[in-house]
């Protein structure tokens, strides 16, 4: 996080990448968080390719088991970046895809907007998270992204797989492993 | 009559889509800076400011505001005295892609069939319109998609009035919750035919922020629109607040007795536009 814009969030808990049980079980709807480590990056064609390798018997380019997927299509680096600007796109475009990857072990998963009822029920019963970060805060964000590599389907331009680490990569918990839905709190006046 | 150069338009559009990825105008930092100081959702201030934040790195390091650059949507208003000496639209064509190599701008543009990338941004989506005087008007309008997604037209039936179109207007952007990154401009095309309205919602969005509308009752739906959007509650980014909606505009056209076409163009926070006049 850049120095000038961390007093904005002093309190962000710091929570490791790859995600354990313990730390999944430890956070709630509405916690603000700083990830740290490594995740990867899927938006809509990574997913489409995911299908289609599952569906033909195939293995993903990579295991997700325990991983985190950040729903994103960053803009190009420019020369001497670690990445372009990399903020969340909406989530709900994944959802056909979503409750698959879960049951391959795919732990949390990382965008912006509402999930559908077949996520939330797949988060609740893997006790995995749904996480959002900031939405069109993508030069910020890019600024918490200290390595990034493409691993898979390079062809597809920002829709392909990357390898993200991360550093104090502020987001918010909006579904939790307990069955909270941070949005819904809110909706409720509960938050 | 007056020349103009298509060189000199391909260059312009260059320029402006590189500086619409990256700088604000200043009518949206005022009214986000507006928004976080009257903010009252802790959460939600905090991500104001984060916003207002972001859009000084952005400027500052040239780095896009948001990784989606948008589909570039232009509206060109030519003067009935204006001759372009070249191919207009192959100008601002290649305007537009250049802005988006030289900006390291987001190629965002595919096939709907395929869904195989252009790799150039282009083909824009150019709205013309012939108009009085010697000037060449360009607005570039990059439009981000989870807010472009969000949006909807509607052909109601006169028997609702009034009341149907504002009903129509709020739900949408209250079934949008968080998804297209509030707080949201609302552009409500109201009138017109089919394709008229979609146009007018568009085109609204480029009115000054929260200016109002000329004439005084669609003055008041644009602020009842948006304090029934902001009264329930949703807030930045879905965390609560009163912050929903930075502004609604309405454009207006008269339409058919039978018909009354209302759509809602939806644009999140970082509302990007550049205009330019030649």
């Amino acid at each position: 996080m850049p120095e000038s814009t961390s007093p904005l969030f002093t309190d962000l808990k710091p929570v490791s990448l790859p995600l354990t049980k313990e730390t999944i079980l430890s956070l709630h709807a509405g916690d603000l968080v700083g990830l740290n480590g490594y995740l990867y990056t899927g938006r809509d064609q990574t997913h489409r390719r995911f299908e289609e390798l599952l569906d033909a018997g195939e293995s993903l380019p990579v295991d997700l088991a325990g991983q985190l997927l950040y729903y994103v299509g960053p803009s190009p680096a420019q020369p001497g970046q670690v990445i372009g600007a990399a903020g969340p796109t909406t989530s709900y475009r994944m959802d056909k895809y979503t409750p698959r990857l879960m049951d391959l072990g795919l732990t949390a998963t990382m965008g912006k907007g509402m999930r559908g009822k077949e996520v939330r029920e797949a988060i609740s019963r893997h006790q995995g998270l749904y996480l959002v970060a900031f939405g069109g805060a993508g030069a910020y964000l890019s600024k918490c992204i200290i390595q990034a590599e493409v691993v898979a389907f390079a062809d597809a331009g920002p829709e392909a797989l990357f390898r993200f680490k991360v550093e104090n990569f502020p987001a918010v918990v909006i579904n939790d492993a307990h069955g909270n839905d941070y949005y819904e709190m809110v909706k409720n006046k509960q938050a | 009559m007056r020349i103009i150069q298509a060189d000199e338009i391909t260059q312009v559009v260059r320029d402006g889509t590189m500086a619409a990825g990256t700088d604000l105008e200043p009518d949206i930092m005022d009214a986000l800076t507006r928004a976080r100081d009257t903010e009252t959702s802790p959460l939600s201030k905090n991500v104001l400011s984060l916003l207002l934040n972001n859009a000084v790195i952005a400027k500052t390091e040239k780095i896009p505001l948001c990784q989606d650059t948008g589909v570039a949507v232009v509206f060109v208003e030519i003067g009935q005295e204006v001759y372009v000496d070249g191919n207009l639209e192959n100008a601002l064509q290649k305007g537009v892609a250049e802005g988006y190599k030289d900006g390291y701008l987001r190629k965002s543009v595919c096939d709907p069939i395929t869904r195989v990338n252009t790799g150039t941004n282009t083909p824009a989506v150019i709205h013309y319109e012939i108009v009085a005087g010697d000037e060449l008007r360009i607005s570039l309008l990059p439009k981000g998609c989870g807010s472009e997604n969000m949006s909807a037209l509607t052909m109601l039936s006169p028997s609702v009035g009034i009341r149907g179109m504002v009903d129509f207007v709020v739900d949408k952007v209250v079934e949008a919750g968080p998804n297209p990154c509030p707080p949201v401009t609302v552009g409500v095309g109201m009138g017109g035919s089919f394709e008229k309205a979609a146009i007018l919602a568009k085109k609204s969005l480029l009115r000054p922020l929260g200016e109002p509308h000329s004439r005084e009752d669609i003055r008041q739906l644009e602020e009842e629109i948006k304090q029934a959007i902001n009264e329930q509650g949703m807030g930045v980014h879905g965390f609560g607040g009163n912050h929903t909606s930075l502004a609604v505009h309405i454009e207006s056209f008269p339409s058919h007795i039978a018909s009354l076409p209302v759509a809602v163009n939806i644009q999140c926070h970082a509302h990007r536009y550049k205009k330019i006049i030649l």
